[in-house]
C-alpha cells in the first residue's frame, strides 16, 4: 500500500441510491449498511473532506487513525486501504481512488486549534469540529465531544518527511477526483466539508463536494 | 530537586493518576528498548484530552522531542518536553492490542503464566480509563515515549530497533492538572520476537515556574498561543 493505487470505479452515477452535493462549510451524517459503497467527489479540486466513521452498532467504537496506519504500515490511504476502528474492527475498505493521497494525521480544524495555529482572533471562524458537533447534536446525546477522534482528510496532502517533519503541501487532487469506500458493517459516516480559510492548500477557497451511495 | 514520588513500571505494567500542573515527569529507561504508551486528560474536565493531530500540525512535526508541547483538543498546552536524551518519541503508532500481542508473542493466560502473562496497551488503557470514569470512546492516538518510527517518502513506516539505549531519559513538565495514563507495553511496530518491554522509572519532581524565556513556550509562535490559552483557562478559574 506504499504508493498511489489508482483504481477507477465501475459504478455509474445514475445507479446510485443517494446523490447529494455538500457545500463548503456544511456537514453530513449518514448510516451506511454493510456492503454499501460511499463515493466522495472533490468537485473543484484540492478540497478537504474531513471524515469520521463509527461502528453504528457500537457507537463508542470510532475510527482509529493509529490502528488504520499501523495495520497497513503506511500513513497514507489509497485503494486497498482498510479503515479500522479503535477496537481493531474493520469498518470500511477503500475500493476506488483517483486522487492518490489522503491525510490520516492532520485531523480536523477547530475554533481552539485555529487560535493556536493562526491567531487568537480566529476563534470566531467556522471550523470542522463545530460542524461535526452540530451533526452529532442530532443524535439526542448519543454522541458527545468525547466521540470526536482524529479523522481522515480525504483529498488532503500532508506529507511526512523521513526526518520527522510534517507539512501542509499543495493538494494532489483535481476537479472530479474521487474516493470510494465500501462499508464492512453498519457504519455512521460523518463529514465536514472543510471551511478553513487560513490554509493555503485549498487556495483559501473552500469548494463543494458530492457524495453518492450505491448498494454494492 | 526534591523528589515528590517515584515508581518503577515493570514490563507490561500500567499506571494512572492525577498530577497537578507545575511538575516534572522524568522517565528513565532502565534497560534498552523501552516503550511507554501515554495518554493525558484534563483532570478538571476529562472530556478534554491530548490530541495527536492538533499537536503535530501546530508544530509541523510528526515526532516529539525537546521543545514540543502536547496540546489538547481545546487548544491548550497540557505538557511540554523540557529535556530529552533521545530526540525522537513516536506520536503516530498507537498502542498494542490483545490480538496483535497474541499473534506476535504467543497467546498467554494468567491461568498458566500468572503475572508473567503478556499485557497489551489496549487492555491496560481500558482498565485505567474505566477506573477513572472514562471508557472506550476516550481511546485516541497516544504518545509512545522512547520509540522512533519514521516514514519514508512513500509513507511506509519504519521502526528503529536500536533507538533507545539503557539510561535514556525524557522529561515532561505538566502545564495543566492532568490525568496521566501509562502503559509499559511494546510499540505496535516493534519487530522483535521476544516481548520487548523493559522496566521504566518514573520520577515526579517540582518544576520551576515557567518564565517568559522558556524554551518550550518560545519553540514556535503556535506553542506560545497554546500556553496563553492554558494560562487564560486557569486565570478565569482563579486557580
Amino acid at each position: 500500500m506504499a504508493v498511489f493505487n489508482r483504481v477507477e470505479s465501475p459504478r455509474k452515477a445514475e445507479d446510485a441510491v443517494f446523490d447529494q452535493t455538500i457545500l463548503a462549510g456544511d456537514g453530513w451524517a449518514h448510516e451506511l449498511q454493510p456492503g454499501q459503497v460511499l463515493r466522495i467527489v472533490d468537485l473543484e479540486g484540492n478540497q478537504a473532506a474531513d471524515t469520521l466513521f463509527y461502528d453504528a452498532d457500537n457507537p463508542d467504537d470510532h475510527y482509529s487513525a493509529a490502528a488504520t496506519i499501523v495495520g497497513q504500515g503506511n500513513i497514507y490511504l489509497t485503494a486497498g486501504s482498510v479503515l479500522r476502528a479503535e477496537s481493531g474492527k474493520v469498518l470500511l475498505k477503500i475500493v476506488a481512488d483517483t486522487c492518490g493521497r489522503h491525510d490520516t494525521l492532520g485531523g480536523a480544524c477547530s475554533a481552539q486549534s485555529n487560535t493556536v495555529r493562526y491567531a487568537h482572533e480566529k476563534l470566531h471562524m467556522h471550523n470542522c469540529r463545530d460542524t461535526f458537533m452540530l451533526q452529532l447534536a442530532n443524535y439526542e446525546g448519543a454522541y458527545t465531544k468525547r466521540d470526536l477522534a482524529p479523522n481522515i482528510n480525504f483529498f488532503m496532502n500532508v506529507p511526512v518527511t523521513p526526518d520527522g517533519g510534517l507539512e501542509f503541501a499543495d493538494g494532489v487532487s483535481a476537479p472530479g477526483c474521487y474516493v470510494e469506500l465500501q462499508s464492512m458493517c453498519c457504519t455512521l459516516a460523518l463529514i465536514s466539508n472543510c471551511p478553513q480559510l487560513n490554509n493555503p492548500c485549498n487556495a483559501y477557497n473552500p469548494t463543494p463536494i458530492r457524495v453518492l451511495i450505491w448498494n454494492s | 530537586m526534591n523528589l515528590i514520588w517515584k515508581t518503577t513500571m515493570r514490563p507490561g505494567g500500567k499506571w494512572s493518576g492525577f498530577v497537578g500542573r507545575g511538575k516534572l515527569l522524568r522517565f528513565t529507561a532502565l534497560e534498552a528498548g523501552a516503550n511507554v504508551s501515554m495518554l493525558m486528560y484534563n483532570a478538571r474536565d476529562l472530556s478534554e484530552r491530548y490530541n495527536m493531530p492538533d499537536t503535530l500540525k501546530a508544530q509541523h512535526t510528526s515526532h516529539l522531542t525537546r521543545g514540543h508541547v502536547l496540546m489538547s483538543d481545546n487548544g491548550r498546552a497540557m505538557a511540554s518536553i523540557t529535556e530529552d536524551s533521545l530526540g525522537w518519541h513516536d506520536a503516530i503508532c498507537g498502542y498494542s492490542t490483545r490480538e496483535a500481542t497474541d499473534i506476535k508473542y504467543g497467546a498467554t493466560r494468567y491461568q498458566e503464566q500468572r503475572n508473567d502473562w503478556l499485557r497489551s496497551g489496549q487492555e491496560n488503557f481500558a482498565v485505567e480509563l474505566v477506573r477513572c470514569g472514562l471508557g472506550r470512546k476516550d481511546l485516541v492516538p497516544n504518545v509512545n515515549l522512547f520509540s522512533k518510527v519514521y516514514c519514508d517518502e512513500d509513507g511506509c513506516m519504519h521502526f528503529c530497533e536500536d533507538h533507545c539505549k539503557a539510561g535514556s531519559t525524557v522529561t515532561l513538565r505538566t502545564e495543566m492538572d492532568i490525568l496521566l495514563v501509562l502503559s509499559n507495553t511494546p510499540n505496535p511496530l516493534d519487530p522483535r520476537n521476544a516481548y520487548p518491554a523493559v522496566p521504566v522509572l518514573l520520577e515526579v519532581l517540582p518544576a520551576a515556574g515557567v518564565e517568559s524565556s522558556d524554551y518550550c513556550v518560545n519553540y514556535r509562535p503556535e506553542n506560545r498561543r497554546a500556553f496563553e490559552n492554558t494560562w487564560e483557562y486557569y486565570a478565569l478559574m482563579g486557580v
